[in-house]
């Protein structure tokens, strides 16, 4: 993974003391809650209901042993002994106090950390697939690009105060896992017609009040010019994005009002200005990151291993652990393991500092000392051999860590909600853990098989509800707290938005309703379909009426 | 206490005496407070009209010494100031609802003017950045470009990075202690009006 050089560290380690320098304004009362708000905003300081939110940038997802580690103690020692990972890769700490912050910030940036633009109205943390590197179907490794990216976003002088926040997600593989579509701007890499890496560059997606898929607005971008054009865009949205409504202000109502014909002359008339000038990125400073991202020091290792598959036939708890949460490596012998942030009945994408520590030994152990969080909210050991995998599992499973359940139905992707959320309308974990026991039940689980289910607090749709093949968002009525499902949603190269199913529920309902979406699933599917693969082929008019029809009954 | 930092051409940045005297048309007789969406409107849409005529026609213009008017107001009494631009005297306050293309309409050769100022009338508006960013680079302005408005320490260094070379901090915080921000990091990764790239600038490779 990346290393700082000494330019990295001096960056970070002034913007720490720029940092303590604005907090100990703003405590004397030098600076009013107004002018503090996108400092601390900019450092991924939020204030929440019960104290301040503190979002630390795992960028792109990767982590190192050490950083974990360092996320461990400081979860014990300034909070209490758990952190969250968000569906942006980041992790969240629910309870630190505000004057603790700078002294945080300067133990992260011992090992590499910040918190640097994981908030505020600039451009975020860049996500991507959390098996980059190593998926079988990947065609491009985006991270040494993303790293790139990252380094011309932080402190950005011309777009720090944007109309709103600006996300840019990347991707290299044939099944899109980054939801590119579903971002400000969305890269998608690929090798054009002369085996060059290349960029089909999505503007415009984003979920939340409006949600809407993006649109290509160039097809065929040479990688060096991503910096260029990703100005040229940013540009065209700080003036012309709508600052007069915060409703308004993401750049996909700006592509809307223009039209995507519109936005692009206006992009490519300023990119013209910009094209082959020093933002190009030369081959030199591609090869110096690149060098950091190289594959791993792997073993050459047969493809099968004895006492794998001796464990795989005779421990059926450990097959189906492997069915769910091992996945398949471009590297003879190694698998990547999913250690699942999801067990029944607790929030999802919380982990405790007891469990970090484990999983920075299994990392060092077993996976060159690294992993990946995922924006399911999951832990990634990418590079494990397929000999150590029963021993991951078993090490794993003492901790809690292994659930078989990765990618069905339990796996719930949700948003912190109104537990913690200052702008939730309803809570949302307690509507997971309701789900997540309703359904503990693991052969009933494999049986209903692949099923995204996302919840969001509200509709700023942190978890992603839109994209889940059942999503659910709280709403307020009347002050009182209900829920709306959608189905049909989906993530990947087709990606589609979920359809509303018709008047929201309670949260004592929930649990019901999702089991009778799954009845209507069961009767219905045919073949190997999956849950949205049936929904696609019905519609929802049959999901519909069954989970409405029986609620007359009940009520 | 004078509020206007300078940047030297050696980079050091002082507190300088501020030679300018702004011209500010006279306030709205109906100023209505907007709402979008339940709060209030606090950002004019880029391209926005500043002020109405009768704001224009009453606006004070001191007869001598260097004044600072805003664009619209050059637009309305162009005819009487046309022979102090000629003298030097005029600068143009552009708002960052305001564009450009509109100034240039007003003055072929931008350099005719000693000083542009854009006057940013929220902090966290910043349009104020990408309008420094088009003076300096794409119109070739190379004469004094100042920040005035809501200008705070913590945003001069992204200020100095767009372009702007003096800063006129706002009147209830000092200077002298802004003076700092301008200082906060020391290599910037990203290039910008002020600089290239950092693996233009810098060779990173032995790292
Ligand atoms: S979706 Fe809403 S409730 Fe949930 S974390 Fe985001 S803002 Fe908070």
């Amino acid at each position: 993974m990346y290393k700082y050089d000494p330019i990295d560290q001096q960056l970070i380690n002034e913007r720490v003391a720029q940092y303590r320098d604005q907090t100990r304004r703003f405590l004397a009362g030098e600076l009013s809650d107004d002018e503090f708000r996108p400092l601390r905003l900019q450092n991924g300081l939020y204030i929440q209901r019960h104290a301040p939110m503190l979002r630390i940038a795992v960028p792109y997802g990767l982590l190192s042993s050490k950083q974990l580690r360092k996320l461990a103690d400081i979860a014990t020692r300034y909070d209490r002994g758990y952190g969250h990972f968000s569906t942006r890769q980041n992790m969240q700490l629910n309870w630190p106090k505000l004057e603790d912050t700078p002294e945080i910030l300067a133990e992260l940036a011992t090992v590499e950390m910040h918190a640097i633009q994981t908030s505020g109205n600039c451009i975020r943390n860049i996500t991507t697939d959390q098996f980059a590197g190593i998926a079988p179907d990947e065609i491009i490794d985006p991270r040494a690009i993303a790293e790139i990216m990252r380094q011309w976003s932080t402190f950005h002088p011309e777009f720090a105060l944007l109309p709103r926040k600006f996300k840019i997600a990347v991707s290299g593989t044939e099944q899109d896992r980054a939801i590119v579509q579903a971002h400000d701007i969305g890269l998608e890499f690929y090798l054009d017609a002369h085996g060059q890496m290349a960029i089909k560059v999505w503007v415009g997606g984003g979920l939340g009040r409006t949600p809407i898929l993006g649109t290509v607005i160039r097809e065929h971008l040479e990688w060096q010019h991503v910096l260029s054009y990703c100005e040229a865009i940013i540009r065209v949205y700080n003036v012309h994005g709508r600052r007069d409504n915060i409703y308004k202000a993401r750049i996909k109502i700006l592509v809307k009002a223009l039209g995507i014909d519109e936005f692009k002359r206006q992009v490519e008339a300023e990119w013209a200005h910009l094209k082959d000038g020093p933002l190009t990125i030369t081959q030199a400073e591609l090869d110096r990151v690149a060098h950091y991202f190289e594959p791993m020091p792997y073993q050459t290792l047969p493809a099968h291993d004895a006492s794998f598959d001796a464990a795989l036939a005779s421990n059926p708890a450990f097959a189906a652990w492997v069915k769910r949460c091992v996945h398949a490596h471009r590297v003879p012998g190694y698998r990547a393991v999913t250690l699942s942030l999801k067990p029944h009945g607790k929030a999802p994408g919380d982990i405790t500092s007891e469990q970090m520590h484990v999983v920075a030994d299994l990392a060092d152990a077993y996976s060159f000392g690294e992993l990946r969080s995922s924006h399911e909210q999951n832990l990634i050991l990418a590079d494990v051999r397929l000999s150590d995998l029963f021993a991951v599992w078993e090490k794993a499973r003492a901790a809690g860590l292994a659930t078989p359940n990765i990618g069905l139905l339990t796996d719930i992707i949700c948003c912190p909600g109104g537990d913690f959320c200052s702008l939730a309308n309803a809570k949302s974990i307690p509507i997971a853990e309701a789900i997540q026991r309703q359904f503990d039940n693991l052969d009933y689980l494999y049986d209903i098989g692949e099923l995204e289910l996302n919840i969001s607090g509200c509709m700023n749709a942190c978890g992603h509800h839109h994209v889940g093949h059942i999503g659910i968002l709280g709403v307020d009525k009347d002050g009182s707290e209900w829920y709306q499902v959608t189905i049909g949603g989906k993530q990947g190269k087709d990606a589609s938005i979920g359809t509303v199913i018709g008047p929201s529920f309670s949260a004592e309902e929930m649990p019901g309703v999702v089991q009778r979406l799954i009845e209507v699933y069961v009767r219905e599917r045919q073949d190997e379909e999956r849950f949205i693969d049936t929904v696609r082929r019905i519609g929802i008019a049959p999901f519909k009426a069954h989970v409405y029809a029986e609620q007359e009954v009940v009520s | 206490m004078s509020q206007l930092i300078q940047l030297q051409a050696n980079g050091q940045a002082r507190v300088v005496e501020d030679t300018w005297t702004r011209v500010i048309p006279p306030a709205a007789a109906d100023a209505a407070v907007r709402k979008q969406a339940g709060k209030v409107v606090l950002f004019k849409l880029t391209g926005e009209a500043s002020f109405t005529e009768e704001q224009l026609a009453q606006t004070h213009i001191p007869p001598t010494g260097n004044i600072l008017v805003p664009l619209a107001v050059w637009q309305a009494h162009k005819a009487t100031l046309q022979p102090r631009l000629a003298a030097g005297e005029i600068g143009i306050v552009l708002a960052t609802h305001e564009t450009v293309e509109a100034l240039q309409a007003e003055f072929a050769d931008l350099n005719q003017l000693p000083l542009i100022a854009i006057f940013v009338e929220r902090f966290s508006d910043g349009r104020i950045f990408t309008l420094g960013h088009w003076l300096r680079s794409r119109c070739g302005f190379k004469n004094e470009l100042r920040a005035i408005g809501d200008v705070l320490r913590d945003q001069l260094f992204f200020h100095k990075r767009a372009g702007f070379n003096s800063f006129l901090i706002r009147a209830d915080r000092s200077a002298e202690a802004a003076l700092s921000g301008l200082n906060d990091f020391s290599q910037p990764y990203q290039g910008a009006v002020d600089d290239v790239p950092v693996w233009r600038r810098l060779n990173r490779s032995q790292a």
